[in-house]
Order: structure tokens, then sequence, then C-alpha cells
């Protein structure tokens, strides 16, 4: 099969999950996300994936808990509702140290909301969801390209530090069509010896124990510090982002997935009008590039934070920043996505001049692809505007 | 008097438990048919020498604690969803033995859901489901399948239809679907009983070698603690109020009906 391809988000990232070497998906279909099961129905059978459609979330997420305690690479996606559902799983899941990846296309809420694009997730994918001290980690794709190529990293991520990773994406990202390079990976190469898995107890070692319970204060606490230490890990050695001007800036917008593509352009736009602006977007969401925001604060005089939703992110931006400038919000929610004009006048509003205004440096490919797509996006979520599918 | 014993070495072993039983001492309460049950399942996977081809789910209930005694590979599940969590392993190791041991409100209440699908989906796996009529760990809460007038600590006044519903009798239910292969309802409180007990056990072993589908043996099985009864008189109150609103025997083997089921 050819690696390039025209696709929608949803269907690069199943084919992604395929070619990565994911065994076993569970999951239950939910708009904006229903197109990963029928591609890997479809797609993935060929290719000896066991995929299975259940009863609900609640069955999926604890058929991921015993395949990938059985030692296999396996997945669920759902959207918000779902991924509610999945909590208590997750949570176990993250105890028992299971690899696994769970895909979120994010759609807007609380409850039913709507199935029209949305970031009001942040918060339960990144400070756990379920009940208890752990984290998932946690990568946001802002591309149809990083929808398949965050596939592979989450799943090698998972492996490295048994931990479960999510993809956080959005309806626009799951339905919007791109060109896709998959690139060469070889699952077999990447993928650990996994001797904790329970695959049958044979004569020379001890039997294997999965399990999140631990009765005795002093082991459950002893668990959760070897769990403590790993996120500290993960903290040190996995944040990833991606600057834009950021070094050349007055004032730094923060954005992640979707909405930095909008940011983007909105901040392309300002500086062509003399705006001394620039772009922090985080990749991973958990680990959070904290240190980054530190280091850039030296120079800034504020930063702008836009999501859509009510201000979830800029939490960990404040954090960040330590105070250091003025830190503000924009977010749309429900499921409406602001054009980048919308963003420009709050960056206008709060701007810093450039004092010569400069032309621009040549941008960088996946760049270009980023801000060109806009369009698509907007008519994306029109079409999304669908009331038969909740 | 001593002196008159024969050395301890020449004498003959008649009785020894499984060697895939830990030498861990059950946390179980004094005349639970928990242990009993633990024990056979054991017998028969050390029987069948299956102990490195085998992994159980036990999720919560008062068997969260059978990865102590059951020296096979098992993953704990969350409340409910062994037969979910079964299925995953099953599915990643179809060659391997799998299977998930619950209480009756696991089974037949927070995983209802799990519980039917996995029976509906004819998934190649044995499900052990201990009724006691009450939940045993939480402490003597009503279960879905307390028997009318029965008092637990959530049903002080007796189990009542209009406020409760009726006892669930999910095992006549599995047995409706396709997907279920044997389904069978047995017990442990005599010597008779067990050894019954084991065939089933056997047989559900042998199925799921065949890949015949979905077995699910429900012990009907007393809780002392949370009946307030000694082992005796619980084992008695068991024969005269449980028997007749679950008679054991088989429901369906080979796929069929038996006339038993009622
Ligand atoms: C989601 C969730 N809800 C409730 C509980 C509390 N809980 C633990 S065991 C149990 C009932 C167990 O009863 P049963 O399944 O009949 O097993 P038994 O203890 O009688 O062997 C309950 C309600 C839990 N652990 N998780």
């Amino acid at each position: 099969m050819s690696n390039v391809r025209l696709m929608k988000g949803n269907e690069a990232l199943a084919e992604a999950a395929i070619r990565a070497g994911c065994r076993g998906y569970f999951g239950y279909p939910i708009t904006p996300q229903s197109e990963i099961l029928e591609y890997l129905a479809r797609e993935g059978r060929e290719h000896g994936m066991v995929v299975m459609q259940v009863e609900s979330e609640l069955a999926a997420i604890n058929m991921v808990y015993g395949a990938a305690g059985a030692g296999a690479r396996v997945m669920t996606s759902s959207s918000s509702p779902g991924i509610s559902l999945m909590q208590e799983g997750l949570s176990y899941i993250a105890c028992a140290e299971l690899p696994c990846l769970v895909v979120n296309v994010n759609r807007g809420g609380p409850g039913l909301g709507t199935i029209q694009p949305s970031q009001g997730d942040y918060f339960q994918a990144t400070k756990g969801g379920g009940h208890g001290d752990y984290h998932l980690i946690v990568l946001a794709p802002a591309t149809v390209q990083e929808m398949a190529d965050f596939v592979y990293d989450a799943f090698d991520l998972a492996d490295k530090y048994r931990n479960p990773a999510m993809i956080l994406a959005d309806g626009a990202l799951g339905q919007m069509m791109e060109k896709v390079i998959f690139r060469e990976y070889d699952p077999k190469a990447s993928m650990p010896d996994k001797p904790w898995a329970t695959t049958g107890k044979p004569p020379t070692r001890e039997r294997n124990i999965l399990t999140s319970l631990h009765i005795q204060p002093e082991k459950m606490e002893e668990i959760n510090r070897c769990l403590q230490v790993k996120y500290q890990l993960i903290n040190k050695d996995e944040v990833r982002y991606e600057l834009f001007y950021a070094d050349v800036a007055e004032m730094l917008v923060v954005a992640y997935g979707l909405s930095s593509r909008i940011a983007r352009r909105a901040v392309e736009m300002a500086r062509s009008q003399g705006l001394s602006v620039g772009l922090l977007r985080p990749i991973t969401l958990y680990p959070f590039p904290y240190q980054v925001l530190k280091d850039l604060a030296q120079d800034l005089r504020n930063v702008l934070v836009v999501e859509l939703n009510a201000g979830q992110m800029v939490q960990d931006v404040r954090l960040g920043i330590e105070g250091a400038v003025p830190v503000h919000f924009y977010g749309r929610m429900g499921g409406i996505i602001p054009p980048p004009e919308e963003i420009l006048s709050k960056i206008a509003d709060l701007g810093s001049r450039i004092s010569t205004p400069q032309a621009h440096p040549p941008l960088a490919e996946n760049t270009k692809n980023q801000s060109a797509n806009l369009n698509s996006i907007f008519e994306i979520a029109k079409t999304m505007r669908r009331e038969d599918e909740f | 008097m001593n002196s008159e014993l024969p050395p301890l070495d020449s004498l003959e072993c008649v009785w020894a438990k499984p060697s895939t039983l830990t030498d861990t001492p059950m946390h179980y309460c004094p005349g639970c048919g928990h242990g009993v049950v633990h024990k056979i399942l054991m017998e028969v996977i050390q029987e069948l020498h299956i102990q490195s081809e085998t992994i159980g789910v036990a999720p919560v209930g008062c068997s969260v604690f059978a990865y102590y005694y059951m020296d096979i590979d098992m993953q704990e599940a969350a409340h409910g969803r062994a037969a979910a969590v079964a299925t995953g392993i099953k599915r990643m190791l179809p060659d391997k033995y799998v299977f998930s041991y619950q209480g009756d409100g696991d089974l037949a209440a927070i995983g209802t859901g799990e519980t039917i699908h996995a029976a509906n989906r004819g998934e190649n796996i044995l499900v052990i489901f201990i009724n006691n009529a009450i939940y045993g760990m939480t402490g003597g809460q009503m279960a879905p399948t307390t028997i009318l007038g029965m008092k637990t600590t959530t049903t002080p006044e007796g189990r009542d239809t209009e406020t409760q519903g009726f006892p669930f009798k999910i095992t006549e239910l599995i047995a409706m679907l396709p997907g279920a292969y044997y389904v069978t309802r047995q017990a442990v409180h005599t010597p008779n009983v067990v050894r019954q007990f084991k065939k089933a056990v056997t047989k559900a072993f042998q199925y799921q070698k065949d890949k015949k589908g979905y077995c699910l043996i429900e012990v009907v099985s007393n809780c002392p603690s949370g009946w307030k009864m000694t082992p005796l008189e619980s084992n008695k109150w068991m024969e005269q109020n449980m028997f007749p609103v679950y008679p054991l025997g088989d429901l369906k083997v080979d796929g069929k009906l038996t006339e038993k089921k009622s």
C-alpha cells in the first residue's frame, strides 16, 4: 500500500495503527470518530488485527486492559462522552501499568453537547481523568500527518513507560482530509519484551499478577511513589513542543491542536502588520512544556492562550509563566471555531509593535501546510452541523 | 508411644492440595464456599496440565485476592468488568485457557452488560459464578440474586418485589443465548456435589480447548458471615431456601437446552 495518501484524519490514524503493529482494537461508535472503527473493521482484519465493536466504552476499555495485560499492542478510540465512561478503566490501567493507546476525538460538551470540534477535555486528559493520582501521556496532533505520526509515538511511549498514552484530537482533525506520508516503521524492532504480561505461567518463572489493588497503605504509597517517579522521568525526557517566531516576539500566543493552526495564521497576519508576536504549540500536553514557558517569559511582555474551551490549558501556562508577565485568554466553546481575524484582533488589542516591520522569513513546508488548510477546517465544521448523528 | 509411629516418609500420601494452589493461608471466612471452589478449579488445572496455559481474571468481590492462592498468571479486574477483561485476554491469546471468577453482584448487577454480551458473542471462556445471594465483600448488602424475604443490611425487612424486584436468574437468561455452549448450576457444600462440580469444571475446560464457546458454571454458595449464620446453619438454609429458587443441574449442554431449564 502506498506511503503517500490523501486521507481523513481518523482514517490516517487508523491506518497508522495497523502499520504500528496494533493487534487489537476495541471500540463503540460515536461521532466524530467512528471512521476509526469502520476503517479498521475494513482494513485491520486483513492484517490479522482483532477489531471488535463491543457493547459499550466500559467494555472496550476493560478489553484493552485484558489485552494489554496479555502483552499485545492494543488501542481504543472514542469521543468525549465515551472517554468519560472509560475513566474508571483508565485509572486501573494506569495503576496496573499497562501500555495502550486511547484516542479522544474531542467534541463539545458538557453532556451530550455537540459533535463539533472542541478542546473541552483538556483537564480530563491531562490531569488523570479518573480517580487517584495518575497521568496519561497526552499527544495533541495539529495535522492529519500528525494524526498518523503520533500513533507510532504514542505506542512507543506507552511501551517505554508502561503507561497509557492518549492522542487528544478533535472533530475537525478527525474529519478533514490532508496529504499524509506514512513513515517507515518496524513494530517488531520498536516493541520491548513484556516479561510482566499474563501469557500463562511456565515452570521457569513466578506467576504474573496484574492488579491495582494494594490493601496495605504502605504498599499503596510505595506504588504511588513509583508512579510519581515515572511521571518525573516522563516530564524530564518527553516534553515536545513547536515554536513559531517565539524567540523574536514580545507577545507569545500559546495554543495546541486545532486552535494552534488558527492561532498560527493569526500570528502570521499580526507579524505582517508589524506586531511582535510568536507562537508556542505544546505537542505533549502531558508532560507540559512548563520550563519552555518559564524560559521564554524572560523576554516577553505578555501571553495570550487560545483554546476551544472556557480556559483550561491557560492554567498550565500560568504555572509555567509563574507570574512573570500577564497571561490572557481567548476561547470559544460549543464547537465554534473562531476565524483567525478574531484572534488577530485579540492580539492587536494586547499587542506590541515590532520596532521595524520585517518581511517574513520563508516558512517551512510543514508550516505552510498547516495554515493553508484552514478553509477546509471551516468547511468541515459546517458539514458537521448535522443533528442526526448523536 | 511416639516410637511406635512409622517414619513419615514411609506413609502413603492419600490427599494433598494441588500444586497449583499456593501455600498462602486463605482469607475467606470459615465455612465459605470460595475455598472449595478455588481448590477444585486448581485441581482440575493441575490434572489437565494446563497451568502454563491458563490465565485467570478475578474482579472485585470477596475473591478479588484469588491470585494470592492460584498459582497461575492472573489479572485483577474492575468491579463488573471481568468478562470484558477475559475477552481482551482471550482474543489476544486464543489458544490459552481463560476463565473469570465472579460474584453475583459483579456478574449480575454492575457487570450485567459485559456478562450477557460475552455470552452472546460465544466468547470462548469459562465463567465461574459464585451466587451467595449477598454482597460479601462490602458487608452483606442485597445482591441481584438475594431471594424474596431475605434480610440483608440494605433490605432490613427482607427483600420485597415492590422496591427491589425479583431474584435475578441470570443463568437461565444466559442459557437462552445461542453463544452459550455449556451452562450449569452447581454447589460445593457436600462431597457429592463437589464431585459433580469438579466434573463440570473439567468439561468446561475441555469445551474451551475444542473452541466450543462460552461456558458458565454457577455455584450456589453460602455466606455464613453475610447471612449471620454458622457454616452448618448456612448450608442448611441454602438447601432449604436457595435451591428451590436456584435448582442445581445442567441448563444447557453441548449447546442444547436441557429439561431442567425452567
Ligand atoms: C465501581 C465499584 N462500585 C462498587 C464497588 C464496591 N464493591 C466491591 S465488591 C462489591 C460487591 C461484591 O459482591 P459480589 O460480586 O456478589 O461478590 P462477593 O463479595 O459476595 O464475593 C461492591 C459493591 C467497587 N469496588 N467498585
